[in-house]
């Protein structure tokens, strides 16, 4: 078949909502977007597993500390099936974590700040996992079929993560005064980084349309910025807390919120690299991956010697 | 009679909970950081089942001292209260460290609930019943791992005599059994030290052949973790772990 007719039938089968399988025919720059945009979010997975596990030796009771250790560890596990996902194009994990490394893949911008008090936890359960969730319920009919299942899956754990977070953010809101204004400086310092995670506005986006297109993305950036501040507002007036933006006003003709200018200019300085905490991220990475060659090295080689005596 | 019991089941709870405490923190400092993401995803499942243990020796301890709770214990006793050995509070070192240690531990631990699960004290043998499922697989996971960084490459191997260097010398605590291992042998029937030891050395020299490390009774120096004579690393951690509800102390979260 010519490429044309191969083309042809590919974009059928997206217009019918058929998924993508890895063994069907699909444009080169349909398999390169999808491998960016997964890989991309399974370093995020991983490189979020920082900031969290930064405080589970400090969780402030037991029960706590076992729910944080656990959220981390599915964080992990996300990884793992987006890097398994990203493999049925074409790369591996191998080359992948190279491409984080060397700072030629990204992550999501929100993991370059820093979590410095216990409401952290509790913020970016709420918030991070709670935007995360707007993006990835949305990825569940994205059109890979790998990577869409894979959402379906990790969709499950993050509504689970988000209600956790809200519930260490009313302990403390509902907590004592200091524990209530810890909770309003988590929130004071997570907000605005939360809506920079639907990344540019619309007009700005380089990849959104072709990403449109294939079905791959299934609605804007804006719009899903839009729905993530019409479900988290009301859950902030609910703990009593308020949101950092004096311009954050209900709009009775849209029925939807209208709110501030994000700063643009911050969101490009971090995901370029001259964020609060990107060094000290790829850092962490690179150095768990280094110290850890000899180890995957000798399990191989262990593998290899196995392998030979039982030939043997 | 019935008093010198409960001082037993008392004194067996805060070992046991305290081990699984600090030894799961030390885990638990790994997470993010493991070498390969499977195995970081391992370990964090051993720190989670130890730091789930701990809450239920934590609990029943609690309940023995007249109704404190698993995180009265955890967040408000300093050092000389913590009962865990000398080996679990030990700085994580290399993966191959962590490992090792945990492979000594987990053979121990095993080997103890395994008798442990025969205690007539209902409380004592559930929790030992449902620490013992997690135990099995914690002790087949690090054997396997022993044997494959000692067996692997000369660099492993040469990692792994590290180790051995730095862990060995603790292990004698565990070995110990002049002071609590005989108090439980009157009242936990077919529990006898000398059994719980053999066990230990049986598996110890199992996989220690495998992993071309020597198995060898040293002259251990008499350490009294479990009486709550500490390492200087104790005090670190509790610092950490405990910071928030003693800055905090009128906060519940
Ligand atoms: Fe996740
Ligand atoms: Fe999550």
């Amino acid at each position: 078949m010519e490429t044309t007719a191969l083309e042809h039938r590919f974009n059928q089968k997206i217009e019918r909502e058929e998924k993508i399988e890895p063994k069907d025919w699909m444009p080169e720059d349909y398999r390169k977007n999808n491998i960016r945009q997964i890989s991309q979010h399974a370093h995020s997975e991983i490189v979020g597993m920082l900031p969290e596990a930064n405080w589970i030796t400090r969780a402030p009771s037991l029960r706590r500390k076992v729910a944080l250790l656990a959220k981390v560890q599915d964080e992990a596990g996300h990884g793992l099936y987006l890097y398994s996902a990203a493999e049925t194009l074409g790369t591996d994990r191998e080359e992948m974590i190279d491409d984080l490394h060397s700072g030629k893949a990204k992550y999501s911008s929100i993991f370059n700040y820093p979590t410095t008090t216990w409401a952290d936890i509790g913020a970016i359960g709420w918030l991070v996992d709670g935007a995360a969730i707007t993006n990835q319920v949305a990825l569940c009919r994205t059109s890979y079929g790998p990577y869409a299942r894979a959402m379906v899956k990790i969709c499950k754990e993050e509504s689970f993560h988000q209600r956790q977070g809200y519930e260490i953010m009313c302990a403390m809101a509902f907590g004592t005064p200091e524990q209530k204004a810890m909770a309003q400086d988590a929130l004071n310092r997570w907000w605005w980084p939360s809506l920079m995670m639907f990344g540019p506005t619309d007009g700005d986006s380089v990849h959104s349309q072709k990403s449109m297109d294939w079905k791959i993305k299934r609605y804007s950036n804006d719009e899903l910025r839009q729905e993530f501040v019409d479900k988290t507002v009301a859950q902030a007036e609910y703990l009593g807390l308020t949101i950092p933006d004096p311009d954050l006003t209900y709009n009775d003709e849209t029925g939807h919120y209208s709110f501030g200018e994000i700063d643009w200019k911050e969101f490009y300085q971090v995901i370029s690299g001259n964020g609060p905490c990107n060094k000290e991220r790829i850092e962490a990475r690179r150095k768990a991956h280094e110290d850890g060659a000899w180890v995957r090295e000798a399990a191989n080689a262990f593998a290899q010697k196995r392998a030979n005596q039982q030939v043997a | 009679m019935e008093q010198e019991k409960q001082k037993a089941a008392l004194n067996l709870s805060l070992v046991m909970g305290d081990n699984a405490l600090i030894l799961g923190h030390r885990l638990s400092e790994w997470c993010g950081h493991g070498p390969i993401l499977e195995q970081d995803i391992a370990l964090s499942n051993i720190a989670l089942d130890l730091i789930g243990q701990a809450r239920l020796w934590l609990s029943h301890a609690g309940k023995l001292q007249g109704g404190k709770s698993e995180d009265d214990l955890a967040y408000h006793r300093d050092v000389f209260d913590f009962h865990n050995f000398q080996m679990v509070e030990t700085p994580n070192g290399h993966w191959g460290k962590t490992l090792l240690r945990q492979f000594l531990y987990d053979a121990w631990h095993h080997a103890m609930l395994q008798k442990l699960v025969l205690a007539q004290d209902e409380d004592i043998a559930g929790i030992a019943r449902k620490s013992l499922k997690e135990v099995n697989y914690h002790l087949r996971w690090s054997s396997e791992w022993v044997i494959r960084l000692g067996d692997g490459t000369e660099e492993s191997a040469a990692k792994m005599q590290d180790a051995y260097a730095d862990v060995w010398p603790y292990v004698g605590e565990l070995l110990q059994k002049d002071f609590w291992l005989k108090e439980l042998d009157q009242w936990i029937p077919g529990f006898t030290a000398d059994e719980i030891l053999a066990q230990w050395w049986k598996t110890v020299r199992e996989v220690f052949s495998q992993a071309n490390l020597p198995a060898e009774p040293m002259d251990w120096l008499y350490r009294k973790g479990h009486l709550g004579h500490h390492t200087e690393h104790l005090g670190f951690i509790l610092a950490e772990m405990q910071f928030l509800p003693r800055a905090y102390p009128d906060a519940t979260w």
